[in-house]
């Protein structure tokens, strides 16, 4: 019989007795849900009690056509916001700024001052709809931009709850918003986690993303071993600056990928888990369960989707919607079908939606806890993907910790390298990928893919706008704003007040990035295969 | 073995941060036996064409993922085309949709290589469109 190792490189037995279970650790750290060691979920009655938060990523154009398409996922059930924000934005350009040319509301919604946040936002309860923000190289500014909305508009931010991503160590390693160089980018995470412990106690100000680096090459134990690395990257700042743990631990979140064997992905969760509680239990002396949690959105990743046959992409977000629910995460979203093409269609997203509301309406994944657990195969392979994710962290610490790795460029070169034998095993047909390498349509239709229209006069828009703000706002104040964000920066001081300041005084996200960069410098990419 | 290594410049144009399929490309393009120049991240029509210029590229390619193919190549055109490349062989690869082909080709890419593509492809074609 041919060995099967799956992608994590662990084999996978033809039978799994009670004597695997065993032999690979036993049943020592599965223990209950809700209580230490978490693998079997954190939450005692997880979904009976409130099923999973449904969390689209959605944005594009100007504030009001993302304010339009946020209205229309609500009214279609979707109880979370996920906002795409357009690469200017995301690496801190004004709209008017010549390298935002051609990109201005493209990939997400474009933002300048808070007059733009304001209108996204417009007529939603930010109580009753939590927001999280994607966003990372810009991500203190957007953060200060969200509490200073939110503030406005009468919300009290110590009982304010949103999320932002905020995870600049995996932008260096995939997606590539970065802005300041590896060190000050740390910092900034650093003043928000400080600032929101203090002043927005609620708000999760840093969702550390794995899926990102999944996307990028990365197998699943990689994932979440690397993401594991990061968030304690982040977490070493926060005590560096005198913070006790168990007061900003609880605010850390995470961002996962799902894509590829159902079972790998669930053990997966279940490991880290467990993996994630003994670590802040033992390495960082939390004593807080929530210190302790795992809490993380669970990801349909566009890594496993196709540009053949996407309608075949439908049935793959299902599966990947099961495992999701399988493995006990608190937020779910889905590429759609089209995602491969183009930003989904009003049709596209209510199909990824329908799809989670179909776990919970009819097929039973909210009725008990953690299904699976007792499996002889799945407790067994929970506890070989535990393993294989500390040795994973092991290795990272032995070659110098995961920021200089980032910084050195060994972990994207490891990762892409990784993406390329994987990419070559898909054309040769060893790994098998349905419409891709085996099941081909005998001849290829033309796809049943509506294109997302972009708006060429959105960026006039937009940048009358920005020109009439920057024309009606006091001028002085913002530069009083701008003066005292440059000393903060410089001295070293937490900047998220400087920022606050500055966003209410309309400063724009690329007034307050030179400020920063003028301290800071530019990220210089290191090139490495 | 005097078999003259064809040299190809592959740029991310514009602000896109997708470079898992450029870099998989690079890493496919020095398997062939060409020599790749990777520009990295977000590089400028001015960067690009001056690159490939410096570097005297035979091929010049791009990887783009996040849509903005095309008022990026309208601005590089006449840079290329200023600095004397138009004798190149220029490629252009990643989220292309069909409907921009000829808009792409009338902009002087010969070689267009949609997601989907294989990487044998790109590589064959390079090595029969350069002589």
């Amino acid at each position: 019989m041919k060995p099967v190792i799956n992608e994590s490189g662990i084999e996978v037995k033809p039978l799994y007795t009670a004597a695997d279970v065993e032999a690979s650790g036993g049943m020592d750290m599965v223990g209950e849900p809700g209580a230490y060691p978490f693998t079997r979920g954190i939450h005692r009655e997880m979904y009976r009690k409130q099923p999973w938060t449904m969390r689209q990523y959605a944005g594009f154009g100007n504030p009001a056509d993302t304010n339009a398409r946020f209205k229309y996922l609500i009214a279609n059930g979707q109880t979370g916001l996920n906002v795409a924000f357009d690469l200017p934005t995301q690496i801190g350009l004004d709209s008017d700024d010549p390298l935002a040319e051609g990109e201005i509301g493209r990939v997400g919604m474009s933002i300048d001052t808070l007059r733009d946040f304001e209108i996204a936002f417009d007529g939603i309860d930010l109580k009753k709809i939590t927001v999280s923000l994607t966003i990372n190289g810009a991500a203190a500014i957007l953060i200060a931009m969200y509490l200073a909305m939110a503030e406005k508009r009468g919300y009290d931010i110590k009982e304010l709850r949103g999320t932002a991503q905020n995870d600049i160590l995996k932008e260096f390693i995939g997606r590539g918003t970065w802005i300041f160089p590896v060190e000050p980018s740390i910092r900034l995470v650093g003043d928000t986690i400080e600032y929101c412990a203090k002043e927005a106690p609620k708000y999760t100000p840093v969702s550390v993303c794995g899926y990102h680096i999944r996307e990028s090459g990365a197998t699943p134990a990689q994932e979440m071993a690397y993401a594991f690395c990061i968030a304690k990257a982040y977490a070493d700042d926060a005590i560096r600056r005198g913070l006790p743990v168990d007061e900003f631990a609880g605010r850390l979140s995470y961002n996962f990928n799902i894509f590829g064997n159902i079972f790998e992905q669930v053990c997966k969760f279940r490991a880290g888990r467990s993996l994630w509680a003994k670590i802040m239990k033992e390495q960082y002396g939390a004593e807080k369960p929530g210190s302790m949690w795992l809490r993380m959105i669970a990801a349909g990743g566009g890594g496993g989707l196709t540009f053949e046959q996407p309608e075949v992409n439908i049935m793959r977000g299902a599966y990947y919607a099961l495992i999701s629910a399988l493995s006990g995460t608190q937020t779910m979203a889905l590429c759609s079908y089209d995602e491969a093409y183009t930003i989904p269609t009003e049709y596209s997203a209510r199909i990824s939606l329908r799809t989670m509301q179909l776990l919970i309406a009819e097929m039973g994944l909210t009725e008990t806890v953690d299904p699976l657990a007792g499996s002889f195969y799945v407790e067994t392979m929970t506890n070989e993907m535990r393993k294989k994710m500390e040795e994973i962290m092991a290795e990272v610490d032995a070659q110098g910790g995961i920021v200089r790795m980032v910084a050195e460029g060994t972990i994207q070169a490891k990762v892409s390298s990784q993406a390329y034998g994987m990419q070559r095993k898909i054309e040769s047909g060893e790994f098998p990928k349905v419409g891709v390498n085996c099941y081909k349509n005998e001849q290829e239709e033309d796809h049943a893919v509506e294109f997302h229209p972009y708006n060429e006069d959105d960026a006039r828009v937009q940048i009358e706008s920005l020109k009439r703000i920057r024309a009606e706002r006091d001028n002085k104040a913002v530069d009083a704003a701008l003066a005292r964000l440059r000393t903060d920066a410089a001295a070293g001081t937490n900047v998220m007040p400087a920022l606050m300041a500055a966003v209410k005084a309309y400063a724009s996200v690329g007034e307050m990035t030179k400020e920063l960069v003028n301290v800071f410098g530019r990220y210089q990419e290191p090139i490495r295969f | 073995m005097n078999e003259r290594r064809i040299k190809i410049l592959l740029g991310k144009p514009g602000l896109d941060g997708h470079d898992q399929g450029a870099k998989v490309v690079a890493r496919a393009m020095m398997d062939a036996g060409f020599e790749v120049i990777y520009t990295g991240l977000r590089q400028t029509p001015e960067q690009i064409a001056r690159i490939a210029l410096e570097e005297d590229v035979e091929v010049f390619s791009l990887s783009s993922m996040a849509g903005s193919h095309i008022p990026f190549c309208r601005k590089l055109k006449p840079l290329l085309e200023e600095a004397g490349l138009t004798d190149k062989l220029w490629v252009i690869g990643g989220n292309l949709p069909a409907q921009d082909h000829d808009a792409l080709r009338a902009l002087g890419f010969k070689g267009i290589f949609p997601s989907g593509s294989k990487l044998d492809a790109i590589c064959d074609y390079i090595r029969k469109e350069v002589p």
